[in-house]
């Protein structure tokens, strides 16, 4: 792991690596996880913008050139699994598209279901050009986050929230059947964006958080099903709870050897980074929702405020708490983040 | 008044363990001491209100609510029709999700309304239009709507605007993930209030009962 190079610039991904070793880099590294506004810069509507990989490369490349942030994000939309297996997409002019109808709805379709294979699946081929695409582009200077919903949240896409839930109370065959060939896609989906370039995964499990699934047997299978996932992964990962509450479980997500942790708005982000201290690096946690009405004023505060909980002695990216900005959230906030993390987030930090 | 709080503690406790035969029990014992609507009041709604809270502050999870909230229901489903309590001169009320296959919200609000005794149509997945035109229909006094996306909150300014239009003065209660992250988004997309959880959710249909 790299030391910081006093005064000198760094690679995003010079930065990114040092802050992961738990070393302050030149400044702290922000992850605006961008994925429908890349549409925007091209003049494209959402669903048109990803049909295409080189439509997704020039808007992410665009978007990084615009607000100079430390990662490139090939992922496209969540509901892209769900159409992997099979299922619908519902598309909508102004917010990421919605998994439809579910997939599974009897016994049988879980006995029944096939992991799809990643080659032969034209949206996650696209998604594998993308990485390929921009791996060629920022070759080893801006990370490229792949992206994987875990094995355990899958289901609520795959069969909704509350079949899924009764499911996992009461039916423990099924729900192992059901994580043996998530876990086998989720696996596969992951080296294939790794071996395509991919620097790092995102591993997106929110129903592993204390704030979807209770203490007990059923966080426990999360967390079983999260530790043999990971170590099937070739890459350093991050564990993602998309808006579900951490601290909890910190030292489960730990256990998991992830390399950082997205956390939770409704936390306190110094609490976490405490908590963490020294063995995972943590991610977070503008509240995406409400930065749709922030003013830049707002912004640059809520930039200092993060800056001062979390970015001393590095192991801190800055970066929204659900893993993707919303349509809504207007470039003039955007700029007015990427403008006060350059003024604030500059090591040696100062007084916020 | 001290009995009270440790049935619906322990009626909790059963609740938040999925414990069915447990939460049965304990049911039972209050209903046969009074009366049905004592049984709602005195048990069914402080215990929601307390998982409610607890799934405020992060001690208790989504699934529990939505296991307890289940239970209940099936609770009051076998309590005879002749005993089930009716709210006196409740409003004419549905619950709709916009634009969303996730249904839990949904299911876990009709879930604890039906344990309380309420009637009210189920709209199932619509749009705006639809919402607005259903609710005209029917004559709907409070519409319940969950939204999981925030472009699903956003939509609920659209059926504000259509109802507006028609002259109805149906009250809209709003919950769902982004009014919970944005506690100012329930006013902007102009609804009367807003549930963070189905015991709220209760209060709020309440309170526009009084109003209305």
């Amino acid at each position: 792991m790299m030391g910081k190079r006093q005064g000198a610039i760094m690679t995003a991904m010079e930065r990114v690596l040092t802050t992961l070793g738990y070393q302050e880099p030149d400044r702290v590294p922000f992850f605006l996880l961008l994925t429908m506004h890349g549409a925007r810069e091209l003049g494209l509507g959402i669903q048109e913008y990803f049909a295409k990989a080189e439509y997704v490369v020039e808007g992410q490349l665009r978007m990084r050139r615009k607000y100079g942030h430390d990662c490139l994000n090939p992922f496209c939309y969540a509901a892209m699994e769900i159409e992997a297996f099979g299922g619908e997409v519902i598309w909508f002019e102004d917010g990421p598209p919605n998994s439809g109808e579910p997939i599974i709805k009897t016994a049988t379709d879980i006995f029944s279901l096939q992991a799809p294979e990643v080659h032969s699946s034209p949206c996650l081929n696209r998604v594998l050009n993308i990485i390929h695409s921009l791996k060629e582009q920022a070759r080893d200077e801006v990370p490229i986050i792949g992206t994987v919903i875990s094995p355990f949240s899958l289901p609520v896409m795959q069969m909704g929230f509350s079949a899924y839930i009764e499911l996992m109370y009461e039916q423990p065959e099924l729900f192992d059947r059901l994580m043996e060939v998530n876990q086998e896609f989720c696996v596969n989906w992951a080296n294939a964006q790794i071996q395509a370039g991919a620097t790092a995964i995102c591993y997106f499990d929110p129903l592993t958080s204390p704030t979807i699934t209770a203490p007990g047997v059923h966080l426990e299978k999360g967390f079983a099903v999260a530790r043999q996932t990971l170590a099937r992964i070739q890459s350093p990962t991050a564990f993602h709870l998309a808006s579900g509450r951490t601290l909890a479980v910190v030292d489960d997500i730990i256990a998991t050897g992830s390399a950082a942790l997205g956390v939770s708005t409704t936390e306190d982000l110094g609490e976490v980074k405490a908590a963490c201290q020294g063995r995972m690096a943590v991610l977070g946690n503008f509240n995406g929702i409400e930065m749709r009405r922030w003013t830049p004023q707002q912004a640059e505060d809520k930039v200092r405020e993060a800056v001062a909980k979390a970015a001393a002695g590095g192991g801190f990216i800055l970066s929204d708490n659900h893993g993707e900005i919303p349509w809504q959230v207007s470039e003039e906030v955007l700029l007015a983040l990427a403008e006060a993390v350059h003024t604030w987030g500059r090591y040696p930090l100062v007084d916020c | 008044m001290i009995s009270q709080k440790k049935e619906v503690q322990t009626f909790v406790a059963k609740l938040l363990r999925t414990d069915r035969l447990g939460a049965e029990e304990i049911f039972n014992a209050v209903q046969e001491q009074g009366s049905m609507p004592q049984t709602v009041d005195q048990l069914i709604l402080p215990a929601l209100e307390t998982i409610g809270q607890g799934w405020e502050k992060g001690t208790v999870a989504l699934a529990q609510v939505y296991m307890s909230s289940r239970i209940c229901e099936e609770l009051m489903i076998h309590v005879p029709l002749s005993t089930a309590l009716q709210h006196p001169g409740y409003p004419r009320m549905a619950i709709a999700v916009l634009d969303d296959y996730h249904l839990l919200g949904k299911i876990i609000v009709s879930a604890c309304l039906r344990a309380s005794g309420y009637a009210f149509q189920d709209y199932g997945r619509v749009t705006s239009q639809e919402l607005a035109c259903k609710i005209k229909n029917d004559s709907i006094e409070i519409i319940l709507v969950s939204a999981l996306m925030l472009r699903s909150a956003l939509q609920i300014k659209e059926v504000k605007r259509l109802l507006v239009e028609a002259g109805s003065p149906t009250r809209i209660v709003v919950g769902g993930a982004p009014f919970r992250f944005d506690p100012l988004l329930w006013k902007e997309v102009g609804a009367d209030a807003m549930g963070a959880n189905a015991a709220e959710a209760l209060s709020a249909i309440s309170s526009c009962i009084k109003t209305m």
